[in-house]
């Protein structure tokens, strides 16, 4: 369906990522943010305290980060569509509730504006070394869905995404920005509500007296359907392992069944929910695999390499949850080594060398954080692959 | 009419609450002579007597023993993390104001590793009706010590005795700025049963504090007997002090334990603030959260 008018703020802006992404989730019909203070990603729920009283949407600001994501998770059962936002230190706090969204099977969208880290690290400057939480941060066995924006304009649209997601496939939809887009102002461009296409929270329709709130009714996409508290199904949900009826059942075999399903429904949809630009690939020796504002930085040095001769090539991942595989896989084939360059000592680059598998090389080029690569630094490791 | 074991079947009646709990549940987790059961009867008990539109009307828990009961009231019910029943019911009441929204949870839950989010909803004065079930430790783990085992009391962490201060949770709930505020125990079925009407026909932070030892493992290495005993224990050291001073409602180990009803005021609930200064402020261009909640369709 069509975007509500309500939460459009349409028009061209001078916006940073933070507001792009606040006004991305409103366009979606998030109507409900619960959040606790944390830099650099503040901006997002302050722009979205500021316009959700015009709306019929709630912001609450809770007592801390597992509040927050308690409170999305709960949020969502409403049918109302949920949103919490956060930066390293929070996101560590939240991982406790994303497990159980996941295993609830709970659309949300929590949005990790990266700054250096560990711990407390460094609240004001950029990082990009909380991927591999987003992948493996809460325990037990679940997949998630993870963007990258590269842009305000990225960070309006990919918040969008991530709620259509998070709709579809019934789980937390993380949205990895990073303190250099979070901050970065540019033209954000936000077209009619009736050109943007949103997800909406599809209610059950079936009958009250048989409804089962896990049973998947063979659409393929391994998604239940889902029925809100208040409309009198009178389900039941838990974090524990449950059967169809979302009751407890403590066996191995209902293990196998309800995590199976939660790890399968994104597994087997990774073509679908894969997003990713690629260009001049075809018959390079080398090809960049980057994300975020480390995309940005390493455009300068394809084109400096490319000026040397070098056939480069560029893979930007979108979603970086689930990972690219296949497309990994297939270009290992066809070129010599990938040059990662990232904001951490090395996370992305290990899924882009296991994917790899030795057909081709991975070449990591780290940045513990704080500030984006030297270009240079890129060149030097897509110039160092011999020929 | 046929025999099993030589006695004669009796007809079978259906338990006066069976519509309210999910019988195909049945039977419980819960030890024979917990007290857990007996403040479910009553909840559901009143929930009947208040004719409350039950479609509306959503349970909470976190994890413990007691965190069981949303899995049981056949209501919309949600199990979710350890310590997080209140956050998780705060979104849910939020995001669709017209839900009557129920935490069912313990004493190790709500206000041992949930104490933030307890004393932060009892601030806002947040629309929800908190059941706490007080059974001195950690029951469902193993009998571990707790922010509300009495002084002395022998737990299976402090074998050799507790000596933390453990918390006077009306005390607690009341300074924050519950607007109702009682405490008995799983013997006074008649008045816990009241206290749950009453309590569902307020709103804001409504707690009720229901004092119910651990029949097995806090009886049990205390050396206090059964369920029976410990009931015979409530019947003789309990007294009911409506309106008494919260401050005074520690409860010590095998001492008596002060009921009743201590709070029951009308204060404005964070909602129904947070719509006045919108209104004030905002004036016409203030559109707030429908009674339905925030869902869009087509």
């Amino acid at each position: 369906m069509k975007a509500d008018p309500a939460g459009v703020l349409v028009g061209s802006h001078y916006l940073d990522g933070d507001y792009a992404c606040g006004e991305g989730a409103m366009a979606a019909g998030c109507r409900f943010v619960a959040g606790y203070p944390i830099t650099p990603s503040t901006e997002v729920v302050e722009r979205i305290g500021r316009r959700f009283p015009t709306m019929g949407g709630t912001f609450i600001q809770m007592e801390d980060e597992l509040a927050s994501m308690a409170a999305v998770v709960g949020a969502s059962w409403t049918g109302t569509k949920s949103m919490t936002v956060t930066s390293g230190p929070g996101f560590s706090l939240m991982m406790e509730n994303i497990g159980l969204a996941a295993m609830m099977e709970t659309p949300c969208v929590v949005v990790d504006v990266q700054r250096g880290g560990p711990s407390t690290g460094l609240p004001t400057m950029v990082g990009q070394a909380d991927m591999m939480q987003a992948r493996w941060g809460s325990h037990g066995d679940y997949e998630t869905i993870a963007l990258c924006p590269q842009s305000p304009q990225e960070a309006f649209d990919l918040t969008i995404l991530a709620f259509n997601l998070s709709e579809t496939f019934r789980v937390p939809v993380l949205l990895m920005m990073d303190e250099c887009v979070g901050h970065m102002t540019e033209k954000v461009v936000i077209p009619p509500a009736d050109t943007i296409e949103i997800v909406p929270r599809r209610l059950t329709k079936q009958p009250k007296e048989t409804y089962r709130p896990y049973r998947v009714n063979g659409n393929g996409t391994g998604v239940p359907e889902f029925a809100r508290a208040g409309d009198g199904y009178r389900f039941h949900a838990t974090g524990l392992t449950h059967d169809e009826r979302g009751y407890p059942v403590m066996s191995v075999d209902c293990q196998e069944l309800c995590v199976r399903r939660l790890v399968d429904k994104i597994r087997l949809n990774a073509d679908a929910i894969s997003r990713y630009d690629e260009e001049q690939t075809e018959g390079a020796d080398v090809v960049v695999v980057a994300y975020g504002i480390t995309a940005r930085v390493s455009r300068m040095a394809i084109d400096l390499a490319r000026k040397e001769g070098a056939k480069v090539g560029f893979l930007r991942l979108i979603t970086v949850w689930p990972f690219p595989e296949k497309r990994i896989r297939d270009l290992a084939r066809k070129t010599k080594a990938f040059v990662v360059p990232e904001i951490n000592y090395g996370q992305m680059a290990l899924e882009v060398e296991r994917c790899a598998a030795g057909a081709a090389g991975t070449v990591h080029v780290p940045h513990g954080g704080g500030g984006v690569h030297d270009p240079e630094a890129i060149l030097k490791a897509i110039l160092g692959v011999k020929r | 009419m046929s025999t099993i074991l030589g006695r004669m079947e009796l007809p079978l009646e259906e338990h006066p609450i069976a519509p309210y709990i999910r019988m195909d549940r049945m039977p419980h987790i819960w030890c024979p002579t917990c007290g857990i059961g007996t403040v479910v009867k009553c909840y559901a008990t009143a929930l009947e007597q208040s004719q409350l539109d039950l479609d509306k009307v959503a349970v909470v828990s976190g994890i413990g023993c007691t965190g069981r009961v949303a899995g049981y009231l056949k209501l919309d019910g949600f199990h979710s993390t350890h310590g997080r029943a209140i956050p998780f019911a705060t979104g849910l009441k939020l995001a669709r104001p017209e839900l009557l929204v129920t935490v069912f949870s313990g004493d190790g839950d709500l206000v041992g590793i949930g104490g933030n989010h307890f004393i932060h909803a009892a601030r806002r004065n947040m629309d929800l009706m908190i059941v706490l079930v007080n059974n001195f430790i950690y029951g469902m783990t193993g009998g571990q010590n707790a922010a509300t085992t009495p002084p002395g009391a022998k737990t299976s962490t402090m074998p050799f005795g507790n000596y933390e201060r453990p918390f006077n949770l009306p005390h607690l709930a009341a300074s924050c700025g519950a607007t109702y505020v009682a405490r008995w125990t799983s013997l006074h079925v008649r008045r816990l049963t009241k206290s749950f009407r009453e309590a569902l026909g307020r709103k804001g932070f409504r707690f009720i504090e229901v004092i119910a030892p651990c029949s097995t493992l806090y009886a049990r290495l205390n050396k206090l007997g059964t369920g029976y005993d410990l009931m015979r224990f409530y019947h003789d050291n309990a007294e009911i002090q409506h309106g008494a001073d919260v401050r005074d409602l520690d409860i010590a180990f095998q001492d008596r334990i002060i009921c009743g009803k201590f709070i029951d005021e009308e204060r404005p609930t964070f909602q129904e603030m947070m719509m006045a200064h919108y209104k004030k402020v905002l004036g016409e261009k203030y559109v707030p959260m429908s009674p339905e909640g925030g869902w869009i369709h087509e």
